[in-house]
């Protein structure tokens, strides 16, 4: 099998993928849901069920603020308690609805039935409108980044789209939410890249999945006989090739340049196969995005596993379900051990982007004592955007933001390779990433002190004119 | 002979190289405002950026600048102090403006006995690093984070930790309010505030959680929860409650130490009295109701209550604000 | 309840310590230093026992004893690499006070007095032996011979290969160089093969070699350092010998003296090579370049320590000129 993988860079974590062959499960509702009004990148929801309202499953609670934005819909049926602030993966208190789960009710408006609905047999759904059905339904990147996915469907009118790429990698040691979906759901994903490649008007679709899912091939394969325009791209395993930048490297042999320039300007557009189920639930059963595929996992966990989780459910109730959290210190992730969020209570609720609760235990839960730097030149070689970790992680120690945003410090893509790699524990990703804000907070004030200078401009032009 | 011919030779290069020179440095000459070096010299040099430019040298042209326009308005070094400020006057011939002396104030009394640790933080121990982090070790996101920042970003050694309280400390002595603690600090906790007269006689609200009551007590004894005690109390309208947290306008303020002494979380602080405030309850320090007020004593029956039970009177107020 | 630990990402390492990095080199190391018991014997083990325990100590007082720190760093391996590197790169019947003068350069000098590991600008085992050839030029280039085992300090003493080539050159006779060892038995480095005089690290290019693969294979380090070195000397001496008979064949050049221990084991420090693939090829043909000219035209037999070093003062500058790729420059089809 002839494997393609990004051509900088890159680590291999040790897999762990203990519930690969583990079953999904539906997991049990919970008895109240947190529902944060923020789930996505871009402004927060606006709630507009208030105290004492009734609710059922896939009503709306909270409409978009803003372009970007999603709305936000309930995932069980019951009462709304309170609009209060509770602790989300940010692990800072942000709005949220709290809703008394009462019997499960859902919208009528959701089509609950098992029937597989071809792209083929709805001509009615033109792009326009299956953008329309994506954003109505609060769709939003299930790979963890939850951008809405409704903006990245319509392309700015300078970059002209021509695949669409499929992220089947979870290069993320740990995680399978992925992997069971695409065993478990793979006609629905291959309708929603159906879908998703009529949207952006191309006809041209890749799903790259890593070698280390070989079933998740072979299955692939069989699919896309009735999918001629979609093909399965194996891919070496490597991390990050979840990352956007990455994979349309590894697929398409195109990098795209760096930030502000996006995917799509060279032609990609990128979803995840979460995505991609997701959109084929909205579009054809009409369901909006309230419960999502979630790995439940950790070495010490009695029984680890796969669940389909409703959103707000607190992660308490799922450690529960996989026998508790283990004796020691822990340290509980929201995402892989790679780029997950590390929480302070086990209280946060599920949202859009939880693709998996990890649980470290003891000493992979701890950092190892920092030594000095030896100069080995490992960050640089495992560094996937060809950047100069050290040498960022020092500039950025010492203040000298100019000199970062010389050295491309906002390229980084946060994967944390460098710091994994480093022979002496070096906490590099800690500075570069405080380097990374600084600069850009730096790049946005002169880019907002340049429009208001212009602005003065032209209003003294126009005086001038008068 | 042997002897004269180097010197002729080395008197000649010499001659050359003066002409040269003097006809570089008059040809090359830069102009420079001779008020730029003596107020260069008045400064501190320093170079702390804690008026705002870009070292001593940027607010000794921001000066002179100012002097076209008749006055240094708010230009102002706090290093140098008044005493400074008064010499670069008198270099401008200008009028001095009056600065009132400030100084950086922590407002967090998180402290380890205050603040309960919910989590440990494992990695970089730089406050900024642990901000990206959530809320850090403990359950409050607006408090200190104990790591630091503002004691590297102090350049006249006034701020340190308290190891006992893992909270910063300000040297009222050493602090000359340049302002570096209060940029480095990334919850913005650290405010200049007027330093006051005698020993520094000021007060302040030492919390910034802007978490509704109960959140907050949960996270810190000595929270503000915002019960709005101290606005009641206060005859000056110096003390307003805005997203759950109490905040003193200093301009108002008449340092009655009224709010200090009924806060039923002892989150008002002050600094430089002689004696430490007495508790009182707030029912004893509103103003006795005038006769038109007689009739609506609301505050009266919620008082007591409040006295004992401090959270819930918090969150009956939540609700209310909630509610409306 | 147990602690909750929070951190940012990423929560998994990969293991990799200085640690292991370093004691991989000092197993890599282990066959040359086999091969050096077999040659020298007793002055051998002496040498390169004194050089390694000298290292050891004079790091762990000046940490502990002059910078105060709490951490002693003598187990982290750089040391004890130091030693060895040190100890190869003595003829064998080097004196002790000698040797610990040596260590104290290489330790004091040229490692602790920039802060310790990965501070120092120069390879301090090559500070120490530059130190030592300068200071005590008659012991340092004067070799034994291989095969006496029980001799230390009264081992006879022979030519070097590396000597011979020089002796070539100054006298212009080609005929001189045929007193060369056998390629084949400098590369096996066959003791009693009526040749093996030279340093303790440097008389079996077989043992270094597999070092070199060892380190390769834990991805310790990387091609790019020992093989632009020994490409650049291969094709600058294959040109000379070429044009110019009294200059030695490439394969001879490259057997000989300490380039295979420098190339394979000195350039390719960390900390004081550069960081990226392209400069360390540059820094690499620089090396060779440089080890060429000062072996032909220089006045030292020896150029591999000298070209180390001077390279080692660039790798600054070339850590600045010689930038990754960064992601997203190449050009679009």
């Amino acid at each position: 099998m002839k494997t393609f993988t990004f051509r900088i860079g890159g680590v291999h974590p040790d897999e762990n993928k203990i519930t690969a062959e583990v079953a999904t499960k539906v997991a049990a509702l919970p008895k109240q849901a947190i529902i944060p009004l923020s789930q996505h990148i871009g402004a927060p929801a606006k709630a507009v069920v208030k105290k004492g309202d009734k609710v059922k499953a896939g009503t709306l609670i909270a409409e978009a603020g803003g372009f970007v934005s999603a709305p936000i819909f309930s995932s069980v049926s019951g009462t709304v308690a309170k609009v209060d602030m509770a602790v989300d993966a940010s692990g800072y208190r942000k709005p949220a609805v709290f809703i008394d789960v009462e019997g499960d009710e859902w919208e009528e408006s959701i089509d609950r039935s098992d029937k597989l609905e071809r792209l083929s047999d709805h001509p009615e759904l033109t792009p326009e409108e299956i953008v329309n059905r994506v954003r109505a339904n609060g769709v939003v990147g299930m790979g963890g980044a939850c951008f809405p996915t409704s903006i990245k469907l319509t392309p700015p009118p300078t970059a002209k789209a021509e695949w669409v790429i499929i992220n089947g990698v979870e290069c993320e040691p740990y995680i399978t939410a992925d992997y069971r979906l695409m065993m478990e759901h793979a006609d629905e994903i291959l309708e929603g890249v159906e879908i998703l490649m009529k949207a952006v008007k191309v006809d041209k679709g890749f799903i790259g999945i890593e070698d280390n899912k070989p079933k998740a091939i072979e299955l692939f394969n069989q699919k896309v006989k009735f999918h001629p325009n979609i093909k399965v791209v194996p891919l070496a395993k490597k991390y990050p090739q979840g990352g956007e930048k990455q994979l349309v490297d590894a697929v398409v042999r195109r990098q795209v340049p760096a930030p502000p320039a996006i995917p799509v300007n060279v032609g990609a557009v990128v979803q995840n196969v979460g995505t991609a189920f997701a959109v084929y639930e909205a579009v054809m059963k009409n369901k909006p995005l309230f419960e999502r595929y979630v790995t439940v996992t950790g070495k010490k966990l009695a029984n680890p596993g796969n669940f389909i989780v409703r959103m707000g459910t607190p992660m308490k109730q799922l450690i529960e379900a996989c026998g508790g959290l283990p004796e020691g210190d822990n340290k509980i992730l929201a995402g892989g051990p790679m780029m997950g969020k590390a929480l302070p209570t086990v209280d946060v609720p599920v949202v859009k982007g939880t693709n998996s609760v990890t649980i470290l235990t003891d000493d992979d839960a701890k950092r190892k004592e920092p030594n000095p730097c030896i100069r080995c030149a490992k960050c640089v070689s495992a560094c996937p955007m060809g950047l100069e970790p050290f040498l960022l992680a020092t500039l950025s120690a010492h203040k000298d933001w100019e000199r970062d945003e010389k050295e491309d410090i906002v390229s980084c893509i946060e994967c944390g390779s460098c710091q994994f790699t480093c022979p002496a524990h070096r906490p590099l990703l800690d500075n570069i990433r405080t380097g990374k804000q600084t600069v850009m907070g730096i790049i946005r004030a002169r880019a907002a002190e340049a429009a208001a200078a212009k602005k003065a401009a032209e209003e003294k032009a126009a005086q001038a004119a008068k | 002979m042997y002897l004269i011919i180097p010197i002729i030779v080395l008197g000649l290069v010499g001659l050359i190289a003066a002409i040269i020179l003097y006809a570089c440095s008059k040809k090359f000459a830069v102009e420079e405002d001779p008020r730029l070096g003596a107020i260069s010299e008045v400064l501190p040099q320093a170079n702390c950026g804690g008026c705002g430019f870009p070292g001593c040298s940027g607010f000794a042209a921001a000066c002179v600048n100012a002097s076209a326009k008749g006055s240094l308005g708010d230009l102002n070094c706090s290093v140098g102090g008044p005493e400074c400020m008064g010499k670069i006057a008198d270099i401008l011939g200008l009028a001095a403006g009056e600065a009132t002396p400030k100084v950086a104030v922590v407002r967090c009394n998180g402290s380890c006995a205050n603040r309960p640790r919910i989590a440990q933080y494992d990695g970089l121990m730089t406050c900024r690093t642990v901000n990206s982090c959530g809320a850090g070790e403990t359950a409050c996101g607006f408090g200190c984070l104990g790591c630091g920042d503002c004691v590297a970003a102090c350049k006249f050694d006034a701020i340190h930790m308290n190891p006992e309280t893992g909270l910063p400390e300000v040297d009222d002595e050493k602090c000359v309010a340049c302002g570096a603690c209060v940029k480095a600090c990334p919850r913005f906790i650290i405010e200049l505030r007027k330093k006051g007269k005698g020993k520094g006689m000021r007060i302040w609200v030492d919390c910034v959680n802007k978490d509704k009551g109960a959140a907050a007590k949960n996270a810190c004894k000595a929270a503000c929860i915002g019960c709005g005690m101290c606005e009641k109390v206060c005859q000056f309208d110096a003390v307003h409650i805005e997203n759950n947290i109490a905040y003193i306008d200093q301009d108002k303020c008449r340092l009655c130490r009224k709010c200090e002494s009924v806060c039923p979380q002892d989150a008002i602080h002050s600094n430089g009295f002689p004696k430490p405030v007495e508790k009182k309850k707030l029912a004893d320090l509103l103003p006795k109701p005038k006769p038109e007020a007689e009739a609506a004593p609301a505050e009266q029956p919620t008082a007591p209550a409040a006295e004992a039970k401090p959270a819930e009177n918090a969150d009956n107020n939540n609700e209310q604000n909630k509610e409306a | 309840m147990a602690n909750l630990i929070v951190s940012l990402s990423p929560h998994a390492h990969g293991n990799d310590s200085v640690e292991r990095n370093m004691y991989g080199v000092i197993i890599a190391l282990i066959p040359a230093l086999i091969v050096s018991f077999l040659y020298f014997g007793v002055g051998s083990a002496i040498v390169c026992g004194t050089s390694v325990i000298a290292c050891l100590f004079f790091e762990w007082a000046i940490t502990k004893f002059l910078l105060k720190r709490e951490k002693s760093t003598i187990l982290d391996g750089s040391a004890i690499i130091t030693g060895i590197l040190l100890g190869f790169n003595m003829p064998s019947n080097l004196p002790i006070w000698i040797i610990i003068i040596g260590a104290l350069v290489a330790i004091g000098v040229g490692k602790m007095t920039f802060g310790g590991l990965g501070n120092n600008p120069f390879n301090p085992a090559l500070v120490g032996r530059a130190f030592l050839l300068v200071s005590f030029p008659a012991q340092m280039t004067t070799w034994p011979e291989a095969g006496q085992l029980a001799s230390y300090t009264d081992a006879t003493t022979g030519a070097t290969p590396l000597a011979i080539m020089k002796d070539a050159i100054k006298s212009g006779d080609a005929s001189v160089l045929n007193k060369l060892p056998d390629s084949l038995d400098m590369f096996l480095g066959n003791p009693g093969a009526g040749f093996g005089a030279g340093c303790i690290g440097e008389v079996c290019g077989a043992a270094l070699i597999l070092g070199l693969i060892f380190m390769l294979w834990k991805k310790i380090i990387t091609w790019h350092i020992p093989v632009s070195i020994i490409g650049t000397v291969f094709v600058i001496a294959g040109l000379m010998h070429l044009a110019n008979p009294i200059y030695a064949n490439p394969v001879a050049v490259i057997l000989s003296g300490g380039l295979l221990l420098g190339a394979i084991f000195m350039a390719t420090d960390y900390v004081t090579s550069p960081m990226t693939a392209k400069g360390q090829i540059i820094y690499g043909v620089a090396i060779g370049f440089l080890t060429i000219v000062i072996r032909n035209f220089g006045s030292y037999p020896e150029g591999m320590s000298f070209a180390i070093l001077i390279m080692n003062a660039f790798t600054p500058l070339i850590n600045t000129y010689c930038k990754p790729k960064r992601f997203g420059e190449v050009a679009k089809k």
